[in-house]
């Protein structure tokens, strides 16, 4: 198989991802893309507490990721690629669009200057402006916490 | 110790202000423990959610899940703290046996806060 979802969600490796999406998805491998947990052996172990056995977790940076996401996608593995930003899904992909094709918003949370889009979604007017050029370069962007829920367009965040 | 200790509770969705609310109905105590919750808010608005709630006091931070955002949002911030020691898997039966002894180290406190969680989980 390949990557299945790739995901922004600023909470990280949490309940909806592993549990909602994982195993709806049939997921066996995740790959958060965060420089910062890439680089802390604590907050790695953190969050692999929060993964079933099943599931293989792989800690990456940035630049690391640009250089394995084609491997991913033909390792045969289900994979869903984490990011806590758009501005590393959006790095992604640039540097990858043959994989980077759709990009589930799924956390993205308030903070100054972000105007609630949705519950889960909070975007800034700039933010805003990069998905669109990121879907307007031909990504499909939508935002949905959960895979029981409804898919909402980006169009409809404006 | 001269300072009681605080306590702050952090949890998923409503879940830290039903525990607190609870817990002050039991003990008849009210003040001694502040919740968090982290709806609503990114990582870095937790983490200083937290932060405002310990304010620098000696505290122990109750934590529902030994996983996730929560418990990364508090270690984060708190890991190196001596005065600040963590429990997961928050009950109400901690809470109310922590009101009743602030006055105890942070991790004499917290030792004993789980000691009681785990007791009163039975199958009676």
């Amino acid at each position: 198989m390949s990557i299945v979802l790739c995901r922004i969600d600023d909470r990280l490796i949490h309940g909806q991802v592993v549990i909602g999406w994982g195993r709806a998805m049939g997921i066996d491998l995740i790959i958060l893309v965060d420089d910062q947990v890439a680089a802390s052996d604590w907050e790695q172990e953190l969050y692999r507490m929060a993964v079933t056995p099943e599931i293989e977790v792989r800690f990456v940076t940035m630049a690391d990721a640009a250089r394995q996401m084609s491997e991913w996608q033909s390792n045969g593995k289900r994979g869903l690629v984490l990011t806590g930003d758009l501005e590393t899904m959006a790095a992604l992909r640039a540097s990858s669009p043959d994989v980077v094709q759709r990009i589930n918003l799924g956390g993205i949370h308030h903070r100054a200057g972000r105007r609630e889009r949705l519950p889960f979604v909070y975007l800034t007017d700039q933010e805003l402006g990069t998905l669109q050029t990121l879907e307007a370069g031909g990504a499909v962007i939508t935002a949905q916490d959960l895979p029981t829920t409804v898919p909402v367009a980006l169009r409809a965040l404006g | 110790m001269s300072e009681e200790l605080r306590g702050v509770v952090v949890c998923h969705g409503a879940l830290a202000g039903a525990l607190v609310d609870a817990a002050e109905q039991i003990s008849g105590l009210g003040g001694a423990l502040i919740p968090v919750s982290n709806m609503g808010c990114d990582r870095d608005t937790l983490e200083d959610r937290i932060l405002a709630a310990v304010d620098g006091h000696p505290a122990v931070v109750f934590v529902d899940l030994a996983s996730g955002s929560c418990l990364v949002a508090v270690l984060k911030r708190l890991r190196s703290e001596q005065l600040v020691k963590v429990v997961t898997g928050v009950n109400l039966a901690m809470l109310v046996d922590f009101v009743f002894h602030r006055s105890l180290s942070p991790a004499d406190a917290a030792s004993r806060a789980a000691a009681a969680g785990e007791t009163s989980i039975r199958i009676p």
